[in-house]
């Protein structure tokens, strides 16, 4: 019987991927980076429920390690796709890790490593071991190495403590072909650039406490830069005054024309934890629309009761420098039509969500919009869920992923 | 099983830090048929010797004293036949029981030189921890049997009843028929098509999201009619649901006749109804004005084409549009409808193509045109017959010439605005069909109905954010607007969703396993109704209501509703309800298998019932941390909390353990309970606990329950650090050396 290929591995591709599986289908998931959980394994905390995402990720992890029909590979890129429904024909590429199946996650090699790398998955607010995990719940459990960044003799180091024999450094790209009837394409998004918000000063010297809404989500996760304490860059100090500029690039059409969905409420959930660390902290929301629909509404409220938000109708036309590091935000108040001005210790850009196909090259097979967004198609037995397909929270992901799931299953039916 | 071979793997500081040989020998005293030690057991050459060796001396199970049972998961797979038990020498042992040293202080080569307590060496409570965990594995593999899937008897019914025949009944009904299963649909209307089908145009359900186009559902009907997998019935309700997943008797009736067909699986699509706008007379007029309208008494005139003002028949010229009438305020709905900013943006443009002179106001307090929809607000902020500002609504009256003023603050031109106009259109929104009426008539003895849907407003919704089609009725999904509040597109979406949802439960009960959260899982809870008292204990807590009562009163499984969560098993007081792999003897034994030592060595012993999902998880983080627990502590993980059997503390109490920690997820209303009640079920039985200590004169504080997320493994050691603390204030158990 015909397989289903699920491109992506982060929550949505995963949902995919377990609930086709749970039907009895062959499915191959495969994923980019070199463990699985995607994006919001980034993330401290799941709004409304402020629960950690590695609870649900676990139980998923769990599914596809007893499900014996899901393989999944990772540091796996599709390269090119030939044929049609029921019949594709996708060469993968697996890009090599360096170290094999042999890996007990010992750690043994990281601590004989001297060579550092920029820590990606902390929007490089620190840095990794050459070898390194992403996090301790990395799944596979197995060890990566970035080559590039080893020292002098790091590799005979590592070499050397590892006792499983797990470290190779001749591995070499490996490139298989799947044939598969349906594929579905769960590859996420990527945040904005803020580099491209000129006035927002993101990157340019001097303004190090402007940071990305992702990056306040690693300073406040325990297993990020900080430890969980929510630190501006510049000088390691507790913030007592944050902004949030929401729709940073988002609903802009310069930038991204559309909403990105869950930034209103990932800033309420910042505000949220800030408050938690530091309770007499003030935090000014500039917004244009609040937008928390359905039930997180609820979540509106218990931000405004929890933290001390002053909320501000009004587009960010300017950040500027101020003493100490402090920053000044200025935007119109739009309700009174007054320029204001605010001084804070540090700012957080709602940057939004940018597909991740967005300027990448596809195969010719697969359809996207201006944005990037992917636009699934029955008749080609292709499909998109999450944030591949739209802007979406991760409930919402879930159940195109699930609904993805099924539509792939229709194809392999109608054979 | 009785053939057990035991591998002890002597990697990653296992061999560094144990003597192996002694573990060896508490495998054979415990009774294993074989054991053997080797380095790197998780290697090639490992797996190849446990397979020699379990064919070679006819192994029936394998206790793999390694590393946690959550990694080299597929390594250790030797066939459905042979139990794999995992202890965890390396998580939770080696990796996270250290000596206390001072500052600056090498970890010396020689543990047996550190002295834990007096005359004991910190090597032998090391060594001491490490056998009772191997002496655990054995018993537990002794203690257990290899699942059987459970079958129906009889044939599984794999016919889908879609319960509601709007877009997302109708969709979910062809989703289901194009997978290659039948549907019942079942509508209450005489006409199929919902609220959409009363729409004079909808949004396009697709890319660009920008134009309006006819309603999709009279596509969706046609094609329903036309599928002979489908089965429509018009003008019935649903009035009983008996049975379970793959055998539930559904009784409908259509025109005061009954019907009684077997379902396989269920998709509740009966969406929503409109706020009650009569609840809106003050301050928005609606019942005093008679021009004040609801949005869906607009969309019916747009329908018509009439668009003439109720009063006096006059043509509508000017419409403002109240946004939130009644939603997102706590005397009304709390919540937002999310489709409502939408569907006035729409109403506008289809006003303004109907009669270009005609002026729209939208007076909203915040545009909610979430995610791509933005592109549909853009589209339609160029049209200059369109006024659109935030505004708090301040009252409404009426002018001399009959039209009304709407009065509105804080808008964006900075000042208030009193606006004439013809007629006012009041946004209410939408009140799901569960939130006063089960919906779900089940014959269940826990009652119809989804419970506790006050969690989320009335909404049939899931408490889970990753996993959205969760209910507390196995095999019921629902989706659509009954499910939460959404537009045309994401209801198609969640239709099929939910959809595949009903058609893999069938799956589920095909094959004999469990539905979500625990798929893999073959086992199931077994009764010994001979020892039954009929206290109905299991009946009542089951989060899921996979017990009804027989004729005789005796609790009646329904195992193709239960999810495996065991917290039946743990309610019995009389112990009668058993897992093949999980039971009380298991436990007991377990307990029991522990070496206890001798009284006042000031070696305290603590056992701790950890759920397997979130607090295991978050062990194991510590041990990758390298983080430290007290060395007093052994770990039996469990289902779920809920699946702690009061039995077993008492043994625990009773055998000399000095102290009984529970650690589970957090309860409340955010409860991260995958089965819902489990933590929070064991907390309540406390309370017999608190008796048993009584019986026993023994402190309350020896057993305690704490609740701790899977991320917390910084918080654990802390709060594992706390209860040793609190233990050895309270002194050795008095019942050492009994």
């Amino acid at each position: 019987m015909s397989k289903i290929l699920v491109v992506g591995g982060g929550i949505s591709g995963v949902t995919a991927a377990v609930e086709a599986a749970e039907m009895e289908y062959d499915v191959v998931l495969i994923e980019k980076e070199p463990f699985l959980g995607g994006r919001v394994n980034q993330l401290r905390y799941y709004f409304p429920k402020l629960c950690p995402p590695t609870c649900g990720l676990e139980i998923n992890y769990r599914r596809i390690k007893e499900n014996p029909r899901i393989d999944f590979y990772t540091m796996a890129t599709v390269k090119d796709i030939q044929g049609g429904p029921g019949n594709y024909k996708v060469t993968v590429e697996i890009a090599p890790r360096y170290v094999n199946e042999n890996c007990t996650c010992c750690g043994e090699c990281e601590k004989v490593c001297q060579g550092e790398r920029e820590d990606t998955f902390n929007f490089g607010l620190s840095k990794t071991k050459a070898i390194y995990l992403s996090h301790e719940h990395a799944f596979p459990a197995r060890y990566v190495l970035d080559k590039s960044a080893l020292a002098d003799g790091d590799l005979e180091r590592i070499k050397e403590a590892c006792k499983y024999n797990a470290i190779d450094p001749d591995m070499q790209p490996q490139t298989i072909t799947l044939e598969v009837g349906a594929i579905i394409w769960a590859t996420g998004w990527k945040p904005y650039d803020a580099t491209k918000l000129d006035n927002l000063k993101y990157g340019q010297p001097g303004f190090e406490n402007v940071i990305t809404n992702m990056q306040m989500e690693r300073l406040a996760a325990p297993n990020g830069p900080t430890g969980g304490k929510i630190l501006r860059p510049s000088d390691q100090q507790v913030p007592q005054t944050i902004a949030f500029v929401q729709c940073a690039g988002s609903r802009d059409e310069n930038h991204l024309p559309y909403c990105s969905y869950i930034c209103c409420l990932a800033s309420l959930k910042h505000s949220i934890y800030f408050a938690e660390q530091n309770p007499e902290g003030k935090v000014y929301f500039f917004y244009i629309d609040i937008r928390t629909p359905g039930r997180y509404e609820k979540f509106l409220n218990r931000a405004k009761e929890e933290a001390n938000i002053e909320f501000i109708k009004g587009k960010v036309a300017d950040i500027q420098q101020a003493d100490n590091g402090d920053l000044i935000v200025v935007a119109e108040d739009t309700l009174s039509g007054k320029k204001i001005q605010k001084q804070v210790n540090m700012v957080v850009l709602a940057t939004g969500m940018q597909p991740s196909l967005a300027g990448e090259e596809i195969p010719q097979v697969l359809e996207m919009d201006e944005n990037g967004f992917v636009i699934p198609s029955e008749a080609k037995g292709m499909y998109a869920c999450g944030c591949a397909r739209l802007p979406l929270d991760v409930m919402s992901s879930n159940e195109t992923a699930t609904a993805a799931a099924l539509k792939a299953i229709q194809t392999l039916v109608r054979g | 099983m009785e053939k057990i071979g035991v591998f002890i793997c002597t990697s990653c500081n296992i061999g560094d830090r144990l003597d192996i040989a002694d573990l060896e020998a508490a495998a054979n005293e415990q009774g294993c048929a074989y054991c053997a030690s080797m380095s790197f057991l998780c290697g090639k050459e490992g797996v190849e010797a446990i397979k020699k060796a379990i064919q070679e001396n006819e192994l029936d199970s394998v206790v793999i004293c390694a590393c946690s049972s959550r990694v080299n998961y597929d390594v250790f797979d030797f066939g459905k036949e042979i139990p794999v038990v995992r202890v965890s020498l390396r998580e939770e042992v080696v990796w996270t029981r250290w000596p206390k040293l001072e500052e600056g202080q090498e970890m010396p080569e020689d543990e047996s030189q550190i002295e834990f307590a007096e005359g004991v060496s910190f090597k032998d409570e090391l060594m001491a921890l490490a056998k009772d965990y191997v002496r655990m594995g054995v018993v537990k593999a002794q203690k257990i049997a290899p699942p059987e899937p459970y079958k129906l008897e009889g044939e599984i019914c794999k016919r889908i009843l879609v319960m509601g025949g709007g877009v997302t009944g109708l969709t979910a009904a062809l989703e289901v028929a194009k997978a290659g299963y039948e549907a019942l649909l079942v509508e209450k209307e005489n006409e199929l098509g919902g609220f959409v089908a009363k729409m004079k145009k909808q949004l396009e359900p697709n890319h660009p999201y920008k134009n309006l186009v006819e309603p999709v559902v009279n596509k969706l009907i046609e094609d329903v009619q036309a599928n002979d997998k489908i089965q429509v019935v018009t003008g019935a309700t649903v009035e009983k649901i008996a049975g379970a997943p793959g055998a539930f008797k559904v009784t409908y009736n259509a025109g005061g006749s009954e019907e009684t067909v077997d379902i396989g699986a269920i998709v509740v699509a009966t969406g929503w109804k409109p706020y009650d706008a009569s609840k809106l007379e003050e301050p928005y007029g609606y019942g005093k004005y008679p021009d004040v309208v609801t949005n869906i008494q607009f969309e019916e005139m747009l329908a018509k084409g009439e668009l003439k003002r109720p009063s006096d028949g006059s043509p509508v010229k000017s419409v403002a549009f109240i946004q939130c009438a009644g939603q997102r305020d706590e005397n009304h709905l709390p919540y937002c409808s999310g489709v409502c900013c939408l569907a006035s943006l729409k109403q506008a443009k289809l006003l303004r193509e109907m009669d270009s002179e005609a002026k729209a106001y939208i007076f909203y307090k915040d545009m909610r045109t979430m995610g791509i929809y933005e592109n549909f607000y853009l589209a339609l902020q160029d049209d200059p017959g369109v006024f659109l500002t935030k505004a708090e609504f301040k009252g409404l009256s009426q002018a001399d010439d009959g039209r009304l003023v709407v009065e509105v603050g804080e808008t964006l031109l900075g000042e208030d605005m009193a606006v004439p106009v013809d007629l006012v259109v009041l946004a209410t929104g939408m009140v799901p069909t569960t939130a006063d009426d089960p919906v779900i008539p089940l014959e269940y003895r826990q009652g119809p109905g989804f419970p506790e849907l006050e969690l989320f407003s009335g909404y049939a919704d899931s408490n889970y954010i990753c996993f959205p089609y969760e209910t507390r009725r196995t095999g019921i999904y629902a989706a659509g607007c009954v499910h939460q509040p959404m537009a045309t597109a994401q209801a198609m979406e969640d239709a099929a969703g939910a959809a595949l949802k009903a058609i893999q439960c069938l799956k589920a009960v095909e094959l004999g396993h469990a539905v979500h959260p625990r798929t893999w899982d073959f086992a199931y809870p077994e009764f010994n109704f001979k020892r039954c008292t009929q206290c109905k204990r299991c009946t009542e807590e089951c989060p899921f209501g996979a017990l009804d009562d027989d004729p005789e009163g005796t609790p009646m499984p329904n195992p193709t509703r239960c999810r495996r969560c065991g917290t039946c098993f743990g309610a019995c007081p009389e112990r009668v309800i058993n897992f093949k792999d999980y039971n009380i003897d298991m436990g007991s034994s377990m307990l029991k298998a522990c070496e206890m030592p001798e009284p006042e060595y000031g070696q305290y012993r603590v056992v701790a019932f950890i759920c397997e999902n979130d607090a295991l998880p978050a062990l194991d983080m510590a041990a990758y941390h390298r983080k430290n627990i007290p060395m007093s502590l052994r770990i039996i993980p469990v289902r779920c909390l809920g699946a702690v059997n009061v039995a077993w503390i008492r043994d625990a109490m009773s055998g000399g353990w000095d102290g009984v920690l529970m650690l589970g997820c957090k309860f409340g209303e955010n409860y991260q309970c995958h089965f819902i009640k489990g933590s929070e079920l064991a907390n309540r039985r406390m309370e017999n606990v608190a008796e048993t200590l009584q019986q026993l004169a023994l402190e309350p504080e020896r057993v305690v329950i704490k609740t701790v997320s899977i991320d917390e493994y910084e918080e654990l050691p802390k709060l594992l650090q706390e209860f040793q603390e609190a233990l050895e204030a309270a002194g050795e158990s008095p019942f050492k050396g009994w």
